[in-house]
């Protein structure tokens, strides 16, 4: 009941943050069963490409119930770029879409699309500034750079759970923590020394909470 | 802000590094793997390496080299050199990619960029393109430049700007551009080039060719608007580390990522 489990849910390559896990002494092991997922004592959830696809395929493969099982029982999530974005409910790129699935819904807000004007996607180093000390964030509360490839950007109801933010144009939150449940939009897997610190961090976390 | 970004280069032949030489701390100066490692210590933000392999069997080394440069390396790794199929797009993403940089076969089929960016995303599909500049001063005033395949081999009787405008709407996220005139001169990018591409298309631009001083550099990124710059010779031959490139662009007030230990 202790294992870190990542998410494979058919759309990220894994193989990097699997080997950048291992990098900082994390050893986790990859899954798409749902029991395991379900029972793993903390989950790395990695995403990219289409929200709807992406939460399509987590309901097909039943991922879904196991990622609020572990949600609900307080066990630390870390969402990675479109897995961040799925820890909401619904985001902006799914607009035409009629039914489009739903994400998870376990932190209020948005996902938005940068407004016109900005080049998309916001490809590259960027710095995400901690609004707050955080221990996801150790080490790095300068304000390090850190990968991003994206074009949509959460926006949490409430500003506490807005962890992180960047500046692209405007400011927007780069990284959202509520409870047992972190988010980072960028790629710490392809983000130097300060992206294996955050996965040190979350490791550190998890060492914390078992 | 974006970080302007300094991207080593790397040519990769049947699996080994072919250029440069000149390093301490590497003990086998021929292996890829050894040498991404080494910029990526050196605070590279990206590693790109172009497989000048000639046969088709001999390609397969680079998936090899991608996969064991992502286990050790984690910063973005863009692969250019004979990928001419989606399927060959996906193996190489699949082993730890980031992007893939398409160039002769794009130029024969310009769907393919298309293909790439629809299947993985604009994100991770390069166009690289090779031009040199066209002699006719005694028609016009302004200069042209046209695009070269095969490795600079062939000329192809396409503009520049045309194409470049082409690869934008077929779904490139960026451009590598080299001057075939600068390269390996060391005098400096063709900033006119390099301005009039930046200004052409609004993906970001990867300024290569010519680098022989960090003020070539700083002209390029900023007279020339590129995203980042490409460099080979002066990082292999160890003319500037990236340390010493990153703190005079940044003394000069550019947004770099800084080189952390």
């Amino acid at each position: 009941m202790n294992k870190l489990v990542i998410v494979d849910s058919g759309s990220a390559n894994l193989y990097s943050i699997y080997k950048a896990c291992q990098m900082v002494s994390l050893q986790p092991v990859i899954s798409d069963q749902p029991g395991i997922v379900a029972e793993a004592g903390a989950v790395i959830f990695p995403g990219v490409g289409f929200f709807n696809h992406a939460a399509r395929a987590l309901q097909e493969k039943k991922l879904t119930a196991a990622l609020l099982k572990v949600a609900a029982d307080r066990r630390p999530l870390l969402g990675i770029c479109l897995g961040m974005q799925l820890l909401f409910e619904e985001s902006e790129e799914s607009g035409n879409i009629s039914n489009a699935a739903k994400g998870l819904n376990v932190i209020p807000g948005r996902v938005k699309r940068f407004p016109a004007g900005l080049p998309v996607p916001h490809v590259g180093w960027n710095r995400a500034v901690p609004a707050i000390e955080h221990p996801l964030f150790e080490g790095l509360n300068g304000g390090a750079y850190f990968y991003f490839t994206h074009s949509y950007y959460v926006s949490p109801e409430r500003r506490g759970h807005s962890l992180a933010s960047t500046e692209y144009g405007f400011s927007f939150t780069s990284a959202v923590c509520s409870g047992n449940l972190y988010g980072v939009q960028f790629h710490p897997e392809k983000s130097g020394p300060a992206g294996l610190r955050l996965l040190a961090n979350f490791g550190k976390i998890i060492a914390d909470q078992q | 802000m974006l970080a302007k970004r300094i991207i080593p280069c790397l040519d990769v032949r049947d699996g080994r590094v072919v250029k440069g030489t000149r390093f301490v701390n590497i003990r086998d100066a021929g292996d890829p793997v050894e040498r991404a490692s080494f910029y990526n210590r050196e605070g590279a933000d990206e590693i790109v390496f172009l497989d000048i392999t000639a046969s088709v069997e001999g390609r397969r080394a680079i998936v090899d080299v991608v996969r064991q440069t992502a286990e050790v390396v984690f910063i973005p790794l863009t692969v250019g050199g004979g990928i001419d199929s989606p399927s060959f797009m996906q193996e190489l993403l699949q082993s730890g990619a980031d992007k893939v940089s398409l160039n002769t076969a794009a130029l024969k089929n310009p769907s393919l960029i298309r293909e790439g960016a629809e299947q993985f995303g604009s994100q991770c599909i390069v166009t690289a393109v090779d031009a040199r500049r066209i002699d006719r001063s005694a028609e016009a005033d302004s200069p042209g430049w046209e695009v070269y395949s095969h490795g600079g081999r062939q000329a192809t009787g396409r503009d520049l700007l045309e194409w470049v405008k082409e690869a934008e709407s077929m779904g490139a996220g960026e451009i590598l551009l080299t001057s075939m005139d600068a390269d390996g001169t060391l005098g400096g990018y063709d900033i006119e080039m390099l301005a009039a591409v930046t200004g052409a298309v609004e993906i970001p631009v990867i300024a290569s060719g010519g680098a022989g001083s960090l003020e070539h550099m700083y002209e390029a990124l900023t007279s020339g608007n590129a995203h980042a710059v490409l460099a080979a010779s002066v990082l292999h031959y160890g003319t500037y580390s990236i340390a010493e490139i990153k703190d005079y662009l940044s003394s000069k007030g550019l947004p770099v990522r800084p080189v952390e230990k």
